[in-house]
């Protein structure tokens, strides 16, 4: 397979399809809208799969949760507001166990925001999003092919975990094109789910509900959920480290800031600054061994978000009051250079006397 | 090497077709490269600009704050954009279109009369790839044959339209 130049939005819905997505809902909204007519183009197209336009995001991503019950492989798509807007039905998938992967190339906010990228959903998807207590896969991709990558993971990870999977991009990632290599072709047919329901004949009928009037009930529910979780976050944890061998100081930063930060790393170690960086691609199981262990040699992180700082609460608790961590953050939807990066980390590297 | 290039222009002169060609033949030849497309709640007729960036490395930021190159096809990009430019930088304009007094002295300009040139060859509409042509040859990003490849696979489906466009890019290849 010869690499192609795609922009993120499309590369998620071609790796979608060759992960055998058989349904997408979704409801316009920048900077997503490529994903959209995507699938709009080729996923309807082809046998036994269905793309919906819905009428709201509400819609969009209950159409998910009835694709999933019916054992299809699902997604929704959308943007920061659009994403608020989904989280009942994420929580209510939570609830059930139903696979689902839901992107969200995220912009400016709160409120409509802007359309430029930022990160500011961090909490949002890493803490559930919705009512209730659950948690969703979070993947951070930082670039076209991680997209395409992460996308099928992502659909891999719901089916085995029962679980939705979130793909936290944002608007940069989305729209910007980059030469990308899809490893995997389209299935001609999955196996259907095994708890799928597709009708009862011979056998007992099973129910899927959200609601139990028995306390009993749903916390052995509510445990059932945390003893899976626990096992995703054993198995799935996964992040990236860049020249932290020999670093006085870590960057830890995520998608599209996790490059920009790569890049001013490689500027200061050019100039003899022994700096590295920590890159969680599993927002959600937050890498926090992998923390512990740069921590180890390190006394000095930085983090580094496009958002006013919410990943640094989890470099915190994952230090355990061990370490000093230091933050710098631009919200909104501005992109800083990687030279500005580069300023801010030489800056707090004399300040803080290291060598 | 990283280099950053900003086309610019109108929506319709096709800058965004001159991006994205640069990049696909920046991909053809193996290096890393990013497209970045620049429409917010932009109207018709209003300006669109992208950003290439080309390099042997990763590249951390498919943004230009201040670019190697700036492509200008028309007036309002010319004032908007001539204060981005490195140091030492090149700025293309588009001479058909682009009145403004360019004031910086640290950066070369190389001046295309790209609507007069398409429109002497029979095709009004590939001003955009005899600017294309012209930066090629200025900037050596690329090999021509890179690009002419390029063309072809964007334009697979279109096949009258690759001659038309093959002329207007040697046309402005050309001109240096």
């Amino acid at each position: 397979m010869t690499k192609v130049l795609m922009d993120g939005n499309s590369s998620i819905g071609e790796a979608a399809i060759r992960a055998g997505c058989q349904c997408y809902f979704g409801y316009p909204i920048t900077p997503q809208n490529e994903l959209t007519e995507y699938m709009a183009t080729h996923l309807s197209r082809r046998k036994g799969c269905a793309f919906v336009q819905a009428e709201s995001e509400l819609a969009a991503i209950n159409m998910v949760y009835g694709a999933s019950v019916v054992g299809a492989r699902a997604m929704t798509s959308s943007s920061s507001p659009g994403i608020s807007l989904k989280q009942e039905g994420i929580s209510y998938l939570a609830a059930c166990e139903l696979p689902a992967v839901i992107v969200n190339m995220s912009r400016g906010g709160p409120g409509l925001g802007s359309i430029a990228a930022a990160q500011s959903d961090y909490f949002q998807a890493t803490r559930g999003g919705g009512h209730g207590d659950y948690r969703t896969i979070v993947l951070a991709p930082s670039s076209v092919q991680e997209l395409a990558d992460l996308t099928m993971r992502a659909f891999d990870l719901a089916d085995k975990y029962k679980i939705p999977v979130i793909i936290l991009g944002d608007g940069v990632l989305g729209q910007m094109m980059e030469p990308v290599e899809f490893k995997r072709e389209a299935p001609a047919q999955l196996p259907v789910r095994e708890d799928a329901l597709r009708g009862a004949k011979g056998r007992p009928s099973r129910i899927r509900k959200t609601f139990t009037s028995n306390p009993a009930e749903l916390e052995e529910i509510n445990w059932s959920l945390f003893r899976r979780y626990g096992l995703i976050k054993k198995e799935e944890t996964t992040w990236e480290t860049f020249m932290t061998d020999d670093a006085r100081l870590v960057v830890v930063a995520f998608g599209i800031a996790a490059r920009i930060a790569k890049g001013a790393i490689r500027n200061v170690r050019a100039e003899g600054l022994k700096v590295g960086l920590l890159r969680p691609i599993t927002l959600w199981p937050f890498p926090d061994e992998a923390v512990k262990e740069v921590a180890k040699n390190v006394e000095h992180f930085l983090v580094f978000e496009m958002n006013m700082g919410q990943m640094i609460e989890d470099v915190q608790l994952s230090l355990e009051g061990k370490g000093e961590v230091s933050f710098y953050g631009r919200p909104g939807g501005v992109i800083p250079n990687p030279s500005e990066v580069a300023r801010v980390i030489s800056r707090l590297y004399y300040q803080k006397g290291l060598k | 090497m990283l280099i950053k290039t900003l086309f610019a222009g109108f929506g319709g002169q096709g800058v965004m077709s001159m991006g994205l060609s640069l990049a696909e033949a920046a991909m053809l030849e193996g290096k890393n490269v990013t497209y970045l497309p620049a429409y917010g709640a932009e109207v018709r007729g209003g300006t669109a600009n992208c950003t290439v960036a080309v390099s042997d490395d990763e590249i951390a930021s498919p943004v230009a704050s201040s670019p190697e190159f700036v492509v200008a096809m028309n007036q309002p990009s010319a004032v908007k954009f001539q204060h981005h430019i490195q140091s030492g930088g090149l700025f293309f304009l588009n001479s058909s279109l682009v009145e403004a007094d360019i004031i910086r002295g640290d950066i070369e300009i190389v001046r295309v009369a790209a609507n007069k040139i398409a429109e002497d060859l029979g095709s009004p509409k590939s001003a955009n790839m005899v600017m294309l042509g012209a930066f090629i040859r200025k900037s050596g990003l690329v090999e021509m044959k890179s690009v002419m490849e390029s063309l072809k696979r964007i334009l697979s489906t279109k096949k009258k339209l690759i001659e038309i466009n093959e002329k207007a890019l040697n046309a402005g290849f050309n001109l240096f």
